[in-house]
């Protein structure tokens, strides 16, 4: 049984059809190894187990008619971040306690219109607000990988830790996820899994709880690149419940897998070159730059000389735009309710309890950014190096680059409850610097898995496409993976 | 620029958050380790550069003026900690 869970989304795929075990097989073996894992990972905060079964049965059925639709009968988790239907949803946050929507978010509905089966809800960073999953109201979770020479419990990263935990801990044959700054790209590349944070407006934000609304995108965590297409193909689809969501077709990303790199042009950005940047996320770039120029791709020294600026952008846009979509989270309709004299005293003991120190600090920086007397200075101002870091890499792609390779993490997962970055806001903040510039700019990125560092811990390449050339994106990565190979944890749970 | 104590007390009343003086001490120090971060984007020249309002150069879709939704006020306060005939209780708001 434990076999069904080791395959891939294209490999269950090909093993439904060809009836060598059914979906509810694979379901149940799935919700096995949750029961069996969940208490050590800390993955999952709610299981579906019921209604995964049901839905299992219901594709059974579908294959048994050879009407098997693209993920008939895939088990996948969900970020707790997306509405479901009558099932726990509260971001992880204590202040929606209770919260079940009584409708779908846009993507979870086209995974489920696929096919695709629900597992349960996967824990994250409160408000996805976080690198690391430790800000999660049901408490961290646990990296599945570990470093060869120690017993030490590692983040998974963030805010996406119980997605990309839950993938590389096969608990779930892919997750979807968020990125705002980094939330599915970071914690892929802490896991040795595939994530992919689409081009802004590729997927609906509708029914996804928002953190900062011009950030904010859904992409699939995978084991493998193929698999990643395969779900970001259903996920992806313009809706007309979501302004920004765009309406331009969603092409056949695998179909991209295999295509040939000859003569692509490939942008190594020098500015991601950063001070104290670790020898060995230096040689794994290099290493990734080799692969790409023996598969006959050209490479190329760019610029974009607004790099640095990106984080010190995003940390004043993104809790601006927080801090009005967390308005909303007063004890008035839903979620937590701690009563006061007097309606206001309700809000602000509501809002108090209910949510953590990281929420809380963005909340206040947000407030305070946006303020009169300080909108100007700092929210107009980031908006305007927004424009020149967005103008950056425009240039670059106007100059013939078709990708941008970097490292995509400033070093390999730390400790659980790591005492210097507890302490100091802006150091965890800075497991972001090669990640955030993109969601600034709304380009495509992706993680792939590139290899391990001296302690056996994983870490991950990010490349970097042009608006909705996703595909090309997927032609790069695949080379990639084909030159990496697979990377998978030593089961210590 | 930095805070003081009084400030992040007054950013805390305008969030709607209750916060003790203890809190509001520690939250100081934090907030002005992020402030004194993007302290940074000072060095930067934004003359004659637009803020970027739209992130994909779009207008923003209008959709026909028509109901196509509702009758669900059952649905919308089912989450909520109090309510009533299909109200929100809360508690008094105007003396």
């Amino acid at each position: 049984m434990t076999e069904l869970t080791k395959l891939t989304i294209s490999e269950i795929r090909a093993g439904l059809r060809a009836k060598d075990f059914t979906a509810l097989e694979l379901t149940e073996a799935y919700l096995s190894e949750i029961e069996k894992a969940n208490g050590k990972i800390n993955a999952y905060v709610a299981v579906t187990a019921d209604k995964a079964r049901e839905m299992a049965r219901a594709s059974d059925e579908r294959i048994a008619q050879g009407e098997a639709r693209p993920l008939e009968g895939v088990p996948v988790g969900v970020k707790d971040l997306f509405a479901t239907e009558g099932v726990h949803t509260q971001a992880c946050s204590h202040i929606l306690d209770g919260f079940k929507p009584p409708y779908e978010s846009t993507v979870t509905a086209n995974l489920w219109n696929d096919g695709a089966v629900m597992l349960g809800k996967l824990n994250m960073d409160e408000f996805a607000m976080g690198s690391s999953n430790e800000t999660s109201y049901y408490g961290p979770v646990i990296n599945p990988w570990r470093a060869d020479d120690s017993d030490r419990d590692l983040v998974p990263g963030g805010s996406s830790g119980g997605s990309a935990a839950a993938v590389a801990a096969q608990l779930c044959a892919g997750a979807t996820a968020t990125d705002t700054g980094g939330s599915i790209r970071q914690p892929a590349a802490f896991t040795a899994t595939v994530g992919i944070k689409p081009t802004y407006g590729r997927c609906s934000r509708w029914g996804i709880v928002a953190f900062a609304s011009s950030l904010d995108q859904a992409g699939p965590i995978t084991r493998d690149v193929r698999d990643a297409a395969i779900m970001l193909k259903s996920m992806a689809s313009v809706d007309l419940k979501d302004t920004t969501s765009v309406d331009v077709p969603v092409p056949d990303y695998e179909a991209a897998l295999g295509q040939s790199v000859k003569g692509l042009k490939i942008g190594i950005p020098k500015e991601y070159r950063v001070d104290g940047m670790p020898a060995e996320i230096e040689a794994l770039w290099q290493k990734g730059i080799d692969w790409l120029r023996d598969a006959g791709a050209e490479i190329v020294d760019i610029s974009l000389p607004h790099t640095k600026y990106a984080l010190a952008t995003y940390y004043i846009v993104a809790p601006a735009e927080a801090s009005s979509n967390l308005a909303r989270y007063d004890g008035v309709r839903y979620g937590l309710r701690v009563p006061g004299k007097d309606i206001i005293e309700m809000y602000e003991n509501t809002r108090a309890a209910g949510f953590g120190r990281e929420v809380k600090r963005r909340i206040l920086i947000g407030t305070y950014v946006l303020s009169a007397g300080y909108y100007d200075a700092y929210y107009v101002k980031a908006q305007k190096v927004r424009t020149l870091i967005k103008r950056d890499f425009d240039l670059a792609f106007e100059a013939g680059v078709d990708a941008i390779l970097t490292p995509a993490t400033p070093s390999a997962a730390f400790g659980i409850a790591d005492e210097t970055l507890h302490n100091d806001p802006v150091k965890m903040y800075l497991n972001d610097i090669f990640t955030v510039t993109v969601n600034m700019a709304g380009l495509p990125g992706m993680s792939v898995p590139a290899g391990l560092d001296s302690k056996g811990l994983p870490l991950g390449l990010q490349l970097i496409g042009r608006p909705f050339d996703e595909e090309t994106l997927f032609r790069v990565a695949h080379v990639i993976e084909q030159s990496a190979g697979r990377f998978e944890p030593k089961r210590w749970w | 620029m930095s805070v003081d104590t009084e400030t992040v007390k007054r950013v805390a009343k305008l969030a709607r958050i209750a916060i003790d003086d203890e809190a509001a001490s520690r939250m100081t120090g934090e907030l002005n380790a992020i402030l004194g971060f993007v302290e940074q984007l000072n060095e930067v020249d934004v003359a004659g550069v637009e803020p970027m309002t739209s992130v994909i150069p779009m207008a923003m879709r209008m959709r026909a003026d028509e109901v196509t939704d509702g009758n669900k006020a059952a649905d919308i306060v089912a989450n909520a900690p109090a309510q009533a005939d299909n109200f929100f209780m809360v508690p008094k708001v105007v003396e």
